[in-house]
């Protein structure tokens, strides 16, 4: 069982970076969390460039979720939606939509921001996004607001609720990823 | 004036679905007009046993057929029929009732692991013998569905706030029927 983490900031030292850090530190022995941090890399989408052999970053990403049981996507909120970057490297994956990686694919969404709301809209806006490319997106929401208070200064995530909130959606996405799994249809990705 | 009784359908035995011949469809509202789609992939049998009638049908959800295979794939996306965890479509009815050549048929339909009662009508063909030696029959059914109902909720909001895609479908059943026994 593997889970993908991808970060929607660049930023070095990205809350939500951090964010995803918490979360890989709440996943059972027997679960791999895997980040992904090719997201500067990708180039803006241009169907002219989408052919057969997809620019590099691109052709990782796919391959990084296809080989993920689950993913798992932190976003900070720009502007009120998604940041350009990460929704650009959807756009890429979900093209052609019949056959992109991310169809059934077990998908999670949380967020952090500096604000007070913890990028709920960004969030409520990922999930959309990422339901249209097919992907089965499981419920729960974490939001990270006033993200500066609740690190610490090794970056470790240390607001017990929020905490809580992590490992239920962490636990509701693996539990998503089990079940799909175990069915003849969809075979652990992991292990292909 | 005609009053309403359970006859003969068709003659007693089990009744094979021809799948050629036959479709399954659906018909939504959306935007300016209404949009149509069938499934490719259907099965179904008529048995009759004297004055009753048992109907039953399955439709595979990856056979759904649209005119963009981009369009097929959302519609078997979690966002709507979910084929990856609900494979198909079923319907069972065992009341059918016969009123001339009108047919009204009470079952259960399900969809996305939802099951709701629903009831159906149509138009009964009599038997008829093909030039292959065949006995046939044909019905066509049809009814209304809230697709709400069984989980499928995708919409958009269109400028004015409406939403893009009505939930009210119909389905379109054209069944031709071979006596199989």
């Amino acid at each position: 069982m593997k889970i993908l983490g991808i970060s929607g900031s660049l930023r070095r030292d990205s809350y939500n970076t951090r964010l995803l850090g918490a979360a890989a530190g709440l996943v059972p022995e027997d679960v791999e969390f895997e980040f992904w941090g090719g997201l500067k890399e990708v180039p803006p989408y241009d169907e002219d460039d989408d052919t057969e052999e997809a620019p590099a970053a691109v052709a990782a990403l796919r391959e990084a979720i296809a080989g993920a049981d689950a993913v798992l996507i932190a976003t900070p909120e720009y502007n009120s939606s998604v940041p350009g970057q990460l929704k650009n490297a959807i756009d890429w994956v979900s093209r052609p939509l019949a056959m992109n990686p991310l169809r059934n694919k077990p998908v999670a969404v949380v967020g952090a921001s500096t604000g007070a709301f913890g990028a709920v809209w960004s969030q409520a806006e990922l999930r959309k996004v990422l339901a249209a490319t097919g992907a089965r997106v499981v419920e729960g929401e974490v939001a990270v607001g006033h993200a500066p208070t609740r690190f610490d200064e090794d970056g470790r995530l240390v607001d017990e609720n929020l905490l809580e909130q992590l490992e239920e959606v962490v636990t509701s996405l693996i539990a998503v990823a089990v079940a799909r799994c175990t069915s003849s249809e969809a075979p652990l990705a992991s292990a292909a | 004036m005609s009053t309403t009784q359970t006859l003969t359908i068709a003659p007693a035995g089990t009744w094979r679905l021809d799948p050629v011949h036959s479709s399954v469809g659906f018909e939504v509202d959306y935007l300016a007009g209404t949009f149509k789609g069938h499934f490719r992939d259907i099965t179904a049998n008529l048995v009759v046993d004297g004055k009753s009638a048992l109907i039953e049908g399955t439709a595979k959800v990856a056979s759904v057929d649209v005119k963009d295979e981009n369009l097929a794939a959302h519609l078997q996306s979690p966002e709507f029929f979910d084929a990856e965890r609900h494979e198909e479509l079923r319907f069972t009815a065992e009341d059918v009732t016969l009123d001339d050549d009108a047919v009204a048929v009470r079952g259960e339909i399900t969809m996305k692991g939802i099951t709701r009662p629903v009831a159906l009508a149509g138009k009964v063909t009599p038997p008829i013998a093909d030039p292959y030696g065949n006995e046939r029959v044909g019905i066509k059914l049809t009814t209304t569905v809230d697709r709400t109902e069984f989980g499928l909720n995708w919409n958009l909001p269109l400028p004015t706030g409406q939403p893009a895609l009505a939930n009210d479908v119909r389905i379109v059943g054209d069944l031709y029927f071979v006596k199989a026994d």
